[in-house]
């Protein structure tokens, strides 16, 4: 038997209103257990606005600042800077934000603060489309996938935007993937994001079965393939340094991930044929990052 | 009180600093940028005890001064024209979240074509963002009336944002003489911001949120309609007390001058109202009974001191710097709502003047008079010195 490591306390509540099986639902909950009760979230328009629930009902047991769709990393920089001026300068300020407030919208107020090194957390929970507003794609879609803004016809044909390497790029302290599928990984870089100074990007895997049209049941498993396929790896970035936080020992054709999603059935067999070569090109890049010279 | 020869753009540093702003966030912009230079550079020499939060953008500037007073902290930003219109959505957010926030807008011109120069089309296009908006006339009040909004908009019955607005270059460029108060009075007048509610670490708060037709989003909205009547009853003993402390003068929400035996007046808003001053002072010498009301408050608006001037005056032409394109002047409009519904109401003539900087003469508002007390030909909107093609 494994003993799980996670930390007991709660700080968010059940009675949230997610759909069944929401994985960004999962990864506030385990976010909170790393960050502990601390914290003080900013949240932009996403679906995270909705799953705490309608005023003045909330399932989260920490101030919660909600703001515009693209201010997210703007008001939390005002936050931080706010809460030193007025006492509680160790309280540990987060951004929530989806991956549209984040590789789209939101890039500019992120990329201003990341240039900044502002002493914040900024997570993007990546369910690879603009769900709240009902599954229009994003920056972040991966090229193939089904939206209601690319249907047939008017497939996306261009890769999924590198956020974390945009964030690399940036050169903050910390860069890192995480998977709700995989909770003691994600705790731990929680942990370790919450125990250093600047600003740290988290970037979740966020399953959204409603828009990735699967079982709800099935959350946890398809985001275990996806780390399994080497579709979505794990690492993290200290100060430029890559290291792969979980490797799988022998990978799941990526096809296997692919065909238990709605969202990817118009996918054609060489159309998978082109994904797994593209996942192994990155996967092959991303070791060259990771492997000590 | 020391008198120092300032510009506009350093009285409103000098404000901030005897303000003691806490956060200040803002992006430079001509010609609003010697406010946020000033700034910096008080925070640097350690005169402003402050974080200076170097955005990346103006709508950057206004949703970390509203994270910062969420916060509890005091906020400051200064933008003009472009930015303070980039910054739209998150002027709703500041009110919304009722943060009182307080900011300079050097008031400057829309592009296209690109302009620098004065008009007041950047802040009326904000009237509607839940923002208390005041005019200044001089770079005294400029100085003051920053104090003085901090009061008002942090007051509890208030927590509304505040702008007060300065002239591109007639007032930000301009050196006037400018008393500065002591600092030991201002702390008097002006005690550290304690917000009824504000980001408490390990609790359970709501900031924001949503609210469905049937929770309490109509509600909410008219808390900030009731705050801002609030706003406009609380700014004459909020400028009373000001005055007491420093002998400054009082303007209130419209400032009257030479009006007592008018028979005509000019509602003017801005460094305009310096120009229409003189213009008074001098057909006054010629015996000609005319008076200048300028508008200080437009946000809230004062809608009874407009009827008062509408219930004395039989005649009275508005002077807009500023369109709402199909509707005319916005000071205009709303001077003629007010006016609705008063017992033998006045004659108004409305005038738009002076965009993108446009120069506009002691000559040109002297024909405004002598028309206005002549009574014959008076426009329902008239461009003032606009170039005829012949
Ligand atoms: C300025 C602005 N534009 C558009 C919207 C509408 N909108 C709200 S949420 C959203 C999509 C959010 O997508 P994402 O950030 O991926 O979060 P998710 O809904 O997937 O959780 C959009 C387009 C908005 N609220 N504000
Ligand atoms: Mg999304």
């Amino acid at each position: 038997m494994v003993k799980l490591t996670l930390p007991e306390a709660e700080l968010m509540d059940g009675g949230h209103v997610a759909c069944q099986g929401c994985g960004a639902a999962l990864a506030m909950r385990l976010f909170l257990k790393g960050t502990g009760p601390d914290t003080a979230l900013v949240i932009p328009a996403c679906c995270w606005a909705v799953i705490a629930g309608p005023m003045p009902t909330t399932c989260l047991r920490v101030p919660t600042v909600f703001s515009a769709f693209e201010a997210t990393a703007a008001v939390a920089s005002g936050l931080k800077a706010g809460l030193r001026r007025t006492g509680a300068p160790k309280t540990i300020v987060a951004g929530f934000a989806g991956d549209g407030g984040t590789a789209d919208i939101g890039i500019q107020a992120l990329s201003g603060a990341a240039e900044r090194n502002e002493d914040m957390i900024y997570v993007c929970y990546d369910n690879e489309a603009y769900m709240n507003t009902g599954v229009q794609r994003s920056g972040a879609t991966p090229p193939g996938t089904w939206t209601t803004t690319t249907p047939r016809g008017l497939e996306k044909s261009t890769p999924k935007k590198d956020m974390p390497g945009i964030m690399v790029a940036h050169k903050v302290p910390y860069v890192a993937t995480l998977n709700p599928s995989f909770p003691e990984d994600f705790v731990a870089k929680v942990k370790k994001a919450a125990s250093l100074p600047g600003l740290r990007y988290l970037h979740v895997l966020a399953d959204c079965p409603t828009g990735w049209k699967h079982d709800p049941a099935l959350m946890v498993e398809v985001g275990r393939l996806a780390t399994m396929s080497h579709f979505f790896p794990l690492y993290e970035v200290e100060n430029g340094r890559y290291r792969m936080t979980w490797e799988p020992g022998q990978p799941a054709p990526v096809a296997k991930y692919l065909k238990g999603q709605g969202r990817y059935s118009q996918l054609t067999d060489a159309d998978i044929v082109k994904v797994q070569s593209d996942v192994d090109a990155r996967w092959a890049a991303l070791k060259k990052l990771t492997t000590p010279a | 009180m020391t008198r120092h020869l300032l510009s506009g753009n350093q009285a409103v540093g000098e404000a901030v600093r005897l303000a003691r702003a806490q956060v200040v966030a803002a992006y430079p912009i001509t010609p609003q940028t010697t406010i946020v230079e000033h700034l910096a550079e008080a925070v640097g020499k350690g005169d402003l005890l402050a974080d200076f939060i170097t955005v990346e953008s103006e709508h950057s500037a206004m949703a970390a001064s509203v994270g910062a007073s969420i916060a509890g902290a005091r906020a400051f930003t200064a933008t003009s024209s472009q930015g303070l219109a980039l910054m739209h959505e998150m002027l709703h957010w500041a009110s919304g979240q009722r943060t009182p926030v307080v900011m300079a807008n050097v008031n400057r011109a829309l592009a296209p074509p690109w302009n620098i120069w004065v008009d007041h089309s950047d802040s009326m296009a904000q009237r509607d963002t839940g923002w208390i908006q005041v005019y200044a006339e001089t770079n005294q009040e400029v100085l003051d009336t920053i104090l003085q909004v901090y009061r008002l908009a942090e007051d509890k019955r208030v927590m509304v944002p505040a702008m007060v607005m300065l002239d591109a270059f007639s007032l930000s460029h301009t050196y006037m003489p400018v008393d500065v108060p002591e600092s030991d009075v201002i702390d008097r007048y002006l005690p550290p911001y304690s917000p009824p509610q504000k980001v408490l670490p390990e609790t359970t708060q709501l900031f924001g949120s949503f609210s469905p037709p049937e929770l309490c989003y109509m509600e909410l909205r008219h808390d900030l309609e009731v705050a801002m009547h609030q706003a406009r009853i609380l700014l004459p003993q909020v400028e009373e007390e000001y005055t007491q402390l420093t002998g400054h003068p009082s303007f209130g929400a419209v400032d009257e001058y030479r009006t007592d035996d008018a028979e005509v007046v000019l509602m003017a808003m801005g460094s305009l109202a310096a120009t229409a001053r003189d213009a008074v002072d001098a057909l006054r010498r010629e015996g000609k009974k005319v008076g200048l009301a300028r508008m200080r408050l437009f946000r809230p608006f004062p809608a009874d001191a407009v009827r008062s001037l509408g219930e004395r005056f039989h005649r009275i032409a508005v002077l807009d710097r500023a369109v709402s394109y199909g509707s005319g002047g916005p000071l205009a409009g709303e001077v003629r709502a007010a006016l609705l519904g008063i017992a033998d109401p006045p004659v108004l003539a409305a005038y738009i003047a002076g965009l993108g900087g446009r120069e506009v003469t002691q000559e040109q508002i002297r024909s405004i008079f002598e028309r206005l007390l002549s009574g014959n030909g008076l426009p329902s909107e008239e461009w003032v010195g606009l170039k005829v093609e012949g």
